[in-house]
C-alpha cells in the first residue's frame, strides 16, 4: 500500500470556524457526562484513538508513508503503564511519560534501519513489527500474564488525586487529546512541518531543497509512537485491564478506517474519523443483525462522497467563500 | 577561485559511461548553459554534481569544498539547487506553501520551536512568509499563492518550481531543460524570469534543448555528446564550432540549432 496522502491545508489565521471542532468535542465529552456509563465508555474509547490516529497522521498524512506497526507502542505504553502501576505502585502520569520514553527510544532503533525502505516494503517491515510486539505480549507470560492479559490497572490520576469515574476519565481524555491535536497543529504549521509535507509531497524536490528525508521521517515515526504510546497507556488506565487482543491487528485496521474516513493529513480529521468510526456501530445496535451492514455501507457511502475524508468537507465551504469573493 | 569546478568526472553505467571525463568551471556570477543531443548525458553531469549519485571517479569542488560523492541533501544546503526536468511540485500543497518549503535551507528550528515558536521563530515564519510571496511576485504567480499546485498550468509550474529554489537562495542555481514543454510564449516570459535572476546575481547553469533560448541568455556554452565534453566557448564560438555542428547534423535534433 503506497499512501497518497492528500493534504489540505487548514487556514492559518484563527476564525470561528476553526473553533467549532474543539467544541464539538467538549460538547461530545459533555453529553457523555449526562449519559451512561456505556456511552461513556464508546466516548473514551474514541478519544483514546483520537491521539492514536493524531500520532499516526504525522507518518502518514503530513509525510505519506506507511506504517502497520504503530499498535506496538501502544502495546509498549499499555503494558509498560499496567505494569508500572499495578505491580510498583507508580503515578499514572510518570508512568505514562516514562513509557513514552521508552516507545520512542525504541521507535529510533527500530525506525532507523526500517525507514530506508519504502512503499510496501516499509508497510511490510512495520507490519513485522507490529506482529512481533504482539507475539511477544503473548509468549512472554512473566511479564504480561500472555492471553490472560493483565487486570487491576488503576484509574488515570494526577498526584494522589484519582480520577474514580468513568466519566472524570473521560472529561480528562477529552482534554488530552485536545491538546495532542494542538501540538500537531503546531507542528505542522513550521518549517519542521513544512519539511514533512515535502517528503510526502516530492521526494526528489524535497532532497534538492536540503531537506534531509531519512531524519524527519524519522522524527515523525517517532512522534507518531509517543502518541501511541500516550493511547496505549490511556486505555490501560481507562479500562483497568488489558490483553494481547487490544494491540492486535484490529487495532491498525480500525485507525486506518478512521484517518482514510476522518480525513488524512488534516488536522482534525483523525479526531473526526475517531469519534465516527467508534460510535457509528454503537449507535446501529438497534438494527441487529443488519448492523454491521449499515456499518460498512456508510463508511463506503462516507468514502464515496468524501475521498478526502470529512474533514476535507470543509475546502468545499472554502471554495465556496472564494467564490463569493471574486462575485463580488 | 571558481564556484563550481568539475575535474575529470566519469560516471559509468555498466559499460555504458554516461559521462567521460569531463572538467569545466563555473565563475561566480556566471551563466553557463550545458547543451547536447539527447542522450548525451546532461541529466547525468546535473546528477552527479547534485549530489543524486556519486561519480565512478573524478571531483566536484564547490566553493572551495569537496563535494564528491556527497549526499544530495547535503550538497542542497551548501546551496547548490536544481530544478527538475519534470516538474516535481509538491502537488497536494498550495503555490505559496510550495515557496516556503524552498526556505528550508536557510531557515532553522525544529520540532521543539515549532512546539514553543519563541520570538525568533515568529520572526522567522513571518519572513519566510514574505519572501515567498515576494518571489511570487517575482515569477509572477501573486495572484495563485492560494491554489493548489497541481492546479497551475504547466507553464506556471515551472515558473513556480524555478520560485521554489529561488526561496533556497542558491549560490548556484541548477536548471535541467526548464522550457521543456513551454509554448513560445511561456518560454519567452521563462528566459526574462532567468535573465532577472541572473542579474540579481545568482550564478546558474542551464541544461537546454532549446537553442534560440540558450543563444540568447547563456554567456557560455559547454557542448556535450557521447557523454564527452566535445566544445566550450561563448555562444558566438559555438555556433561556428565544426564539431558542434557535425554532432547535431550526424545527430537528430539540429532543427532548431
Amino acid at each position: 500500500m503506497t499512501s497518497h496522502a492528500t493534504i489540505s491545508i487548514e487556514p492559518v489565521g484563527v476564525r470561528w470556524q476553526s473553533m467549532l471542532p474543539p467544541l464539538a468535542v467538549l460538547a461530545l465529552a459533555g453529553l457523555g457526562l449526562l449519559s451512561s456509563d456505556y456511552v461513556v465508555t464508546v466516548l473514551g474509547f474514541a478519544f483514546i484513538y483520537a491521539i492514536f490516529c493524531t500520532g499516526l497522521n504525522f507518518f502518514m498524512g503530513y509525510t505519506g508513508q506507511a506504517s502497520f506497526g504503530q499498535s506496538a507502542f501502544a502495546a509498549i505504553g499499555g503494558y509498560g503503564s499496567a505494569i508500572l502501576c499495578a505491580d510498583y505502585g507508580w503515578e499514572p502520569l510518570l508512568a505514562l511519560l516514562f513509557t513514552m520514553a521508552i516507545s520512542g527510544v525504541a521507535a529510533v532503533f527500530v525506525g532507523y534501519p526500517t525507514l530506508r525502505l519504502r512503499g510496501h516494503y516499509l508497510a511490510m517491515a512495520t507490519f513485522a513489527l507490529g506482529l512481533i510486539v504482539y507475539e511477544i505480549s503473548i509468549e512472554w507470560t512473566s511479564l504480561t500474564q500472555g492471553y490472560m492479559g493483565y487486570s487491576g490497572v488503576p484509574p488515570l490520576g494526577i498526584a494522589g488525586f484519582d480520577l474514580v469515574t468513568v466519566k472524570q476519565q473521560l472529561v480528562a481524555l477529552a482534554v488530552v487529546a485536545l491538546f495532542g491535536v494542538f501540538v500537531a497543529a503546531r507542528l505542522r504549521q513550521s518549517r519542521f512541518g513544512r519539511a514533512l509535507a515535502s517528503i510526502a509531497g516530492s521526494e526528489p524536490a524535497a532532497r534538492a531543497l536540503g531537506v534531509d528525508i531519512a531524519r524527519y521521517k524519522l522524527i515523525a515515526f517517532v512522534i507518531g509512537a509517543l502518541y501511541a504510546s500516550a493511547a496505549g497507556s490511556l486505555f490501560a488506565h481507562f479500562v483497568g485491564f488489558i490483553s494481547p487482543e487490544v494491540f492486535g491487528v484490529t487495532m491498525v485496521v480500525q485507525s486506518f478506517a478512521m484517518l482514510y474516513l476522518g480525513g488524512i493529513g488534516t488536522m482534525w480529521g483523525p479526531t473526526i474519523g475517531a469519534v465516527i468510526v467508534s460510535v457509528l456501530p454503537e449507535a446501529l445496535r438497534g438494527l441487529k443483525e443488519m448492523q454491521d451492514i449499515a456499518y460498512t455501507a456508510i463508511l463506503i457511502f462516507i468514502l464515496i462522497f468524501a475521498p478526502r475524508g470529512l474533514a476535507g468537507l470543509s475546502a468545499l465551504f472554502k471554495r465556496d467563500r472564494a467564490q463569493t469573493r471574486e462575485g463580488a | 577561485m571558481a564556484l563550481l569546478s568539475v575535474r575529470e568526472e566519469t560516471m559509468r553505467f555498466g559499460g555504458l559511461f554516461a559521462n567521460q571525463s569531463i572538467s569545466f568551471d563555473v565563475e561566480e556570477g556566471e551563466l553557463l548553459a550545458v547543451i547536447g543531443p539527447n542522450g548525451a548525458g546532461k541529466t547525468t553531469l546535473f546528477n552527479v554534481i547534485s549530489g543524486f549519485f556519486p561519480p565512478t571517479s573524478g571531483s566536484i569542488h564547490f566553493d572551495g569544498e569537496d563535494i564528491t560523492g556527497a549526499s544530495a541533501h547535503h550538497v542542497a544546503s551548501s546551496g547548490l539547487v536544481r530544478t527538475y526536468q519534470l516538474v516535481q511540485l509538491f502537488k497536494h500543497l498550495t503555490v505559496a506553501e510550495n515557496v516556503e518549503i524552498g526556505s528550508h535551507r536557510v531557515t532553522r528550528g525544529s520540532v521543539f520551536s515549532a512546539l514553543f515558536r519563541p520570538e525568533w521563530m515568529r520572526r522567522q515564519e513571518k519572513a519566510v512568509c514574505e519572501g515567498a510571496r515576494e518571489l511570487l511576485r517575482f515569477v509572477g504567480l501573486e495572484d495563485q499563492a492560494d491554489v493548489q499546485a497541481d492546479k497551475l498550468p504547466y507553464g506556471r509550474q515551472r515558473l513556480l518550481e524555478v520560485a521554489r529554489a529561488l526561496a533556497a537562495k542558491p549560490r548556484l542555481l541548477l536548471l535541467d531543460e526548464p522550457a521543456a514543454g513551454l509554448n513560445t510564449q511561456e518560454t519567452e516570459a521563462l528566459a526574462e524570469v532567468i535573465t532577472r535572476i541572473h542579474r540579481a546575481g545568482t550564478t546558474i547553469i542551464l541544461i537546454e534543448h532549446d537553442m534560440s533560448l540558450v543563444m540568447k541568455i547563456a554567456q557560455r556554452i559547454v557542448v556535450l555528446d557521447f557523454g564527452k565534453k566535445i566544445a566550450e566557448g561563448t555562444p558566438e564560438e559555438i555556433k561556428a564550432h565544426p564539431d558542434v555542428i557535425a554532432a547535431y547534423l550526424g545527430g537528430t535534433e539540429m532543427t532548431d540549432a
